[in-house]
């Protein structure tokens, strides 16, 4: 099976942050790491290897400038077997719809079963680029987790709410996101920097990928973005025809690149306080912001 | 520039991934650890599994063996998180080192790897009742026969005894040598019938680890148990074998230091009085400055004698200058931290009364200051002084 993690590099959130003059984040003054979030995804596709009699392979896949390589390496001495490094001066400013195509054309390129994503960088926390990206895949997306296994082709896994708890399973290949409750990152043993080493990190750009600058970049969706905007704005009442039209522009969209709308079942377990079955009291839902 | 610079990538990689897991693990559970006396035995098998325990084994032997300057700089973050942590793999390494250094092809075999992941642990013997300076005094003694060695005596101060399956104990093998230190020698020794740990000592820090007495009645370690397989050479193994262990106890000040500037630095920008935060009143600041200053001789010091030993040259006046001042720098920011906490510098809900109780530990343990100093002494006389 192969698995392809998705990790951010991202400014370290107790470093002093500043955005440049281009209002992007100012990554030359502060020191980066992988994002804590990535780590939990990171964990999940080691202990998949772990608990897997069949061959499992781990790719970490990063898109950013040239020190995102540290993130790469924090991984690859966590485990992971080898990681791919998208840059390219284009990206430069890239927002999440930008992050999300290169992010899938890389995943295609790489070939993959399941992608892991955590559920939101620490810097952005947006925590949309896992849906984008099967959205883009064109395959089922199962988000925020709690736990996550692997059986029979499918990916199975539990998402913890405020008011229940949901078993969710998809077939592969698909998406998945993992929270901070999915369980602890490993640090990266001394042995295992010094084996990271001997893994290959391979270095694409968008050209590797066949995305044309115009695609990314700080001003990749904005301008189609405004105009839409605008245009909701000048004619409220027209609203209802906005969005159908969008509604058809999309389906056109995923007919045109063959996906069926994914497929997810559901089961919703109901919740007896104290004690849900099955799930460790240290794993329910946390009061705290899941981001720390 | 980082002090860190002067390691490889991965060295520095690895002293990062040591500080995160100190940051992240040790700090939030230290106190409560400390004031209970709690063995940290979570801590511990992290520290295993990171591959603490395997610093000084070389590849061969399951090990990921660093530079000394490496080992200097990872002991240190350990004992910016707690000096304990760093007091449970010290004499871990001193024995890897011994083993290394002197122990034969079979004696590495048997050892190393398994202490390499730490499931096995080693500690040293040295300190008896009667005495822990004036070794060659020791009463301790080994006698051959035909089935290997019966030991009688007793020795004292032993930290991790209970934990460590492997105890470097040194002995006399001849007691009425003359001179004394050539009727020495070190024996690899494993619990078993005729050895007891008889005490835990109480102690003023240091906590959480234990540091016992032990009592040999009869008994029995095998003739292979000598290490190195010659007897009488135990002395002057072990004083090389101290080389790395002073070198870490100075690490360990060198973290118990750092740890106190950091809080008192970060207490002197929160607090306020007379209208402004306290630093800003020159005599905190002073205190500030001073230990910044002391501390940064202190690890340029300790780096040096680090970078000694890595080159392969003798280094015991080095690591004693290192460890002698790196302690007496630890003992006083510690007590420097307290004055700027003011009361709170007094209180067991605060962490800087701990690193005033642990400070001494590194000026008495692994030899006295003042055994370092004759040490550094006899060496200047010998070598006609420091280098030019
Ligand atoms: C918490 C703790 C943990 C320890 N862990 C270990 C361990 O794991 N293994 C181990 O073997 N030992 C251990 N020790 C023992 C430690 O190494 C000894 O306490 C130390 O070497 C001093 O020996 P002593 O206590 O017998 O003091 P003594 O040797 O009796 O010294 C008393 C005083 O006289 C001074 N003095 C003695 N001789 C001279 C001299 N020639 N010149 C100048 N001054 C002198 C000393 O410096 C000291 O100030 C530990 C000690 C402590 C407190």
């Amino acid at each position: 099976m192969r698995i392809v993690v998705t990790a951010k590099y991202v400014p370290d959130a107790t470093g002093d942050r500043h955005f440049s003059d281009d209002w992007t984040v100012d990554r030359d003054n502060v020191d980066g790491l992988l994002s804590e979030l990535d780590e939990y995804a990171v964990e999940q596709a080691l202990q998949i290897f772990e608990n897997s009699e069949d061959d499992v392979e781990n790719t970490v896949l990063t898109v950013g400038p040239e020190d995102s390589k540290d993130a790469l390496r924090k991984a690859l001495s966590m485990g992971a077997d080898r990681a791919i490094h998208v840059e390219d001066d284009d990206l430069h400013g890239t927002d999440a719809l930008g992050t999300s195509l290169v992010l899938a054309k890389a995943v295609e390129k790489a070939g993959y079963d399941l992608v892991i994503c955590g559920m939101a960088s620490t810097d952005g926390t947006m925590g949309v680029v896992p849906a984008l990206l099967a959205e883009r895949l064109g395959v089922p997306q199962v988000t925020l987790l709690s736990d996550v296994l692997v059986e029979d082709g499918m990916v199975v896994g539990r998402r913890d709410g405020d008011a229940a708890s949901e078993r969710l399973e998809a077939a592969l290949p698909a998406v998945v996101s993992v929270t901070d409750q999915s369980g602890e990152a490993r640090y990266p043993s001394f042995k295992g920097i010094m084996a990271a080493k001997k893994r290959p990190v391979e270095s694409w750009d968008l050209s590797d990928l066949e995305i044309e600058a115009e695609e990314v970049g700080q001003f990749g969706y904005t301008e189609d973005l405004d105009y839409e905007l605008r245009d909701i704005r000048s004619d409220i009442s027209g609203c209802d025809d906005k969005i159908a039209k969008v509604e058809e522009e999309l389906g056109d969209r995923s007919a045109a690149r063959g996906a069926s709308r994914p497929h997810v079942r559901r089961w919703t377990e109901m919740r007896v306080y104290g004690r849900r079955k099955g799930i460790p009291s240290s794993s329910r839902p946390s009061q705290r912001p899941c981001w720390r | 520039m980082s002090i860190l610079d002067i390691l490889s990538d991965d060295e520095q990689f690895m002293v990062r991934t040591v500080k995160e897991f100190v940051d992240k693990e040790v700090k939030p559970v230290v106190q409560e650890l400390e004031h209970a006396n709690t063995y940290p035995e979570a801590l511990i098998e992290q520290m295993k599994r990171l591959g603490i325990y395997g610093l000084a084994v070389p590849e061969e032997y399951g090990g990921t063996p660093v530079s000394t300057p490496c080992y200097v700089l990872i002991t240190e973050e350990l004992a910016r998180g707690w000096m304990s942590l760093a007091g449970a793999m010290g004499g871990h390494t001193v024995v890897a080192k011994l083993l290394l250094h002197f122990g034969t092809e079979e004696q590495r075999r048997r050892w190393l790897p398994r202490m390499a992941t730490g499931e096995i642990r080693a500690t040293m013997a040295l300190t008896e009742p009667s005495g822990g300076s004036d070794l060659q005094a020791m009463h301790t003694v080994a006698r051959k026969d035909t089935d290997g060695y019966v030991v009688n005596g007793a020795k004292t101060w032993i930290t991790n005894a209970r934990r460590s399956q492997l105890i470097a104990l040194l002995c006399k093998t001849d007691p009425a040598a003359s001179p004394a230190h050539q009727g020495i020698s070190i024996l690899l020794v494993e619990h078993g019938p005729g050895l007891t740990v008889s005490r835990d000592l109480p102690k003023l820090g240091y906590k959480g680890v234990e540091s016992c007495e032990l009592s040999f009645d009869d008994f029995r370690a095998p003739a292979e148990a000598l290490l190195g397989g010659v007897e009488g050479k135990g002395f002057a193994q072990m004083m090389k074998g101290l080389e790395i262990g002073r070198l870490q106890v100075a690490a360990r000040a060198l973290g118990v230091g750092r740890a106190a500037l950091e809080d008192a630095l970060a207490y002197a920008q929160e607090r306020e009085s007379f209208g402004k935060p306290i630093w800003k009143h020159q005599a905190i600041g002073n205190y500030l400055a001073d230990m910044a200053t002391s501390l940064t001789a202190a690890r340029q010091l300790t780096l040096f004698a680090a970078r000694e030993a890595e080159a392969g040259r003798r280094v015991d006046m080095e690591a004693g200058m290192a460890k002698l001042f790196a302690s007496e720098t630890a003992m006083q920011i510690a007590l420097n931290a307290v004055r700027v906490h003011g009361g709170y510098g007094y209180s067991t809900e605060f962490d800087v009364e701990r690193y005033f109780r642990d400070a001494p530990l590194m000026i008495v343990g692994e030899g006295t200051n003042e055994i370092q100093r004759n040490v550094i002494a006899g060496q200047l006389v010998k070598r006609g002084g420091l280098d030019a």
